[in-house]
C-alpha cells in the first residue's frame, strides 16, 4: 500500500473525532464504516468536504463508492491515489 | 413458500377488516384523549386522503377538520386534489396559506443562501430540488445533490458541501413544522386530536421531519405498507385521480418523486423489500421475485438499514437525564 502514515493518521483523527467513534473501537479494524454505523449520508458529505479541503483533491460523484470510503485503509488508499 | 413480491398486500377481506378495525381503534384512542374529533393536513396525496376518510367514518365528517396549507412552491395539482378529497368526504376545511409565515421565518431566503454556495446565481425565479443517486443503477453512496433550474430553463446539478446541505434541509423543514404548528392551533381551539399520516415506509425509514410531519397525537396508518394504503383507498372510495397519482414530496419547487428524494425504489418494490428485509428473506430470492439482481437487493437492504438508523433518532422521545414521575 502506498499510503503514508501521515494521510492515514489525519484521516483516522478526523473520523474518530467527528463521528464519535468509541474509544474502545480500533478504527483500522473496522471493515465497513457504513455497516458499523460510523458513517451516515451526512457523515460522507462531511468526510468529502474534509478530504477535498485538506488534501486539495476533487471527488467526482462516480468515485463516491463504498470501495473508496468504507474503511480507513480504502479511504487512505483513495486519497493517496488522488494526490499523485 | 417462495417470495413473490406481493407479501405486503391485503386480500380483499383483510382490507375490509382492517378498515373496520382502524375506525374502531381511532375512535377509542381519540376519545381516550378526551378529544372530540380530529385535525389533519390534507395534501391531496393518498396517505392524508385515507386517514381523512377513516376519521370521517370514525367521528362523522362534521368532526374532522382538514387543513389545506399550500405555499408558493406547492404544485397546482396538490391544491386541486386536496380540494377534491375534501369535497368528496364532506369534511370541514380551512385554508391556511403558508407562504407569509414561511417568508417571515426566512425559509426561502435561508435555503436559497445555502444553494448559492454552489450555484452563485440562484435567486428569484429559480427552482430547485434535492436528488439522490439510484440504488438500482449504481453502487454510488446515497449523497444528495441539488438540481437548480434558472428562469431561462438552464439546469445545474451540484453536490452541496455538508454545511450547505444541512442548511437546505433545515430551512425547508420550516414547511412541515409550520404546518404542524397550525394543525395544533386548530386542534387546541376545537379540542380535537392531531392525526399524522405517515405510512409504514415513512415511519420506519424516517421519511419525515422531526416535530414537523412526524408530530401527531395519533398515526393511524403507520403500520401499513404503501401498497396496503392504496388498497384501503380503493375500499374507502377515494377519488380515482388521487389513487392514480404517483407519490410526490411537494416540498421543493421542482417536481420531485419520493424515489429520487428518499426511497430507493418505486413504492411497491420498496414495500416488498422492507417486508423481505424484516423477514430475513435472502437477497437472491427477493431478486428472483422482483426481477432485480441480488446485488441490487443487497444495496436496497443496506439502504434500509442506514435509513432505520436515521429513523431511530427521528422517532425517539426526548431523553431525560434523570428519572422523573410519568404524568
Amino acid at each position: 500500500m502506498s499510503s503514508t502514515p501521515t494521510t492515514t493518521t489525519q484521516l483516522r483523527e478526523f473520523v474518530t473525532a467527528n463521528f464519535y467513534v468509541p474509544a474502545a473501537v480500533v478504527l483500522d479494524d473496522i471493515p465497513s464504516f457504513l455497516d458499523h454505523g460510523i458513517l451516515d449520508s451526512t457523515g460522507v458529505l462531511e468526510l468529502v468536504t474534509f478530504i477535498e479541503g485538506k488534501f486539495g483533491i476533487s471527488v467526482p460523484d462516480h468515485e463516491l463508492v463504498p470501495s473508496n470510503f468504507d474503511s480507513l485503509a480504502a479511504l487512505s488508499a483513495y486519497v493517496e491515489r488522488k494526490r499523485v | 413458500m417462495a417470495f413473490t413480491g406481493t407479501e405486503a398486500t391485503f386480500s380483499a377481506s383483510e382490507a375490509r377488516d382492517e378498515a373496520a378495525r382502524l375506525v374502531l381503534r381511532l375512535r377509542e384512542a381519540v376519545h381516550a384523549m378526551r378529544r372530540k374529533g380530529v385535525v389533519l393536513g390534507i395534501s391531496g396525496g393518498i396517505d392524508s386522503s385515507v386517514v381523512a376518510a377513516l376519521c370521517a367514518r370514525a367521528f362523522g365528517a362534521g368532526n374532522v377538520l382538514g387543513l389545506t396549507m399550500h405555499e408558493a412552491e406547492s404544485s397546482d395539482d396538490t391544491r386541486r386534489l386536496a380540494r377534491l378529497v375534501i369535497d368528496h368526504l364532506g369534511i370541514a376545511t380551512i385554508d391556511e396559506p403558508l407562504s407569509p409565515l414561511l417568508a417571515a421565518a426566512g425559509c426561502y431566503e435561508r435555503r436559497d443562501a445555502a444553494i448559492r454556495k454552489v450555484v452563485p446565481g440562484y435567486g428569484p425565479g429559480w427552482r430547485c430540488k434535492l436528488v439522490l443517486p439510484s440504488v438500482i443503477d449504481t453502487e454510488q453512496l446515497r449523497i444528495s445533490s441539488v438540481i437548480a433550474r434558472s428562469p431561462e430553463g438552464e439546469e445545474i446539478r451540484a453536490r452541496l458541501p455538508a454545511e450547505a446541505y444541512l442548511q437546505v434541509v433545515a430551512a425547508t423543514s420550516f414547511k412541515q413544522r409550520t404546518r404542524k404548528m397550525l394543525e395544533y392551533y386548530h386542534a387546541d381551539r376545537l379540542n380535537y386530536a392531531v392525526a399524522g399520516t405517515p405510512n409504514r415506509l415513512e415511519y420506519e425509514l424516517g421519511f419525515f421531519v422531526k416535530n414537523g410531519d412526524g408530530a401527531a397525537d395519533i398515526k393511524p396508518i403507520a403500520h401499513l405498507y404503501k401498497t396496503q394504503v392504496y388498497q384501503l383507498a380503493e375500499l374507502l372510495e377515494i377519488p380515482a385521480e388521487i389513487r392514480a397519482r404517483p407519490p410526490t414530496t411537494d416540498t421543493y419547487s421542482l417536481p420531485q418523486s419520493q424515489e429520487e428524494f428518499y426511497f430507493a425504489l418505486p413504492y411497491a418494490w420498496m414495500d416488498a423489500c422492507l417486508w423481505a428485509c424484516d423477514h430475513a428473506v435472502p437477497a437472491a430470492e427477493v431478486a428472483a421475485g422482483l426481477g432485480l439482481t441480488p446485488d441490487q437487493v443487497e444495496r436496497v437492504y443496506r439502504d434500509i438499514t442506514a435509513k432505520r438508523m436515521v429513523a431511530r433518532y427521528l422517532n425517539a422521545p426526548p431523553i431525560l437525564l434523570q428519572g422523573a414521575n410519568s404524568p
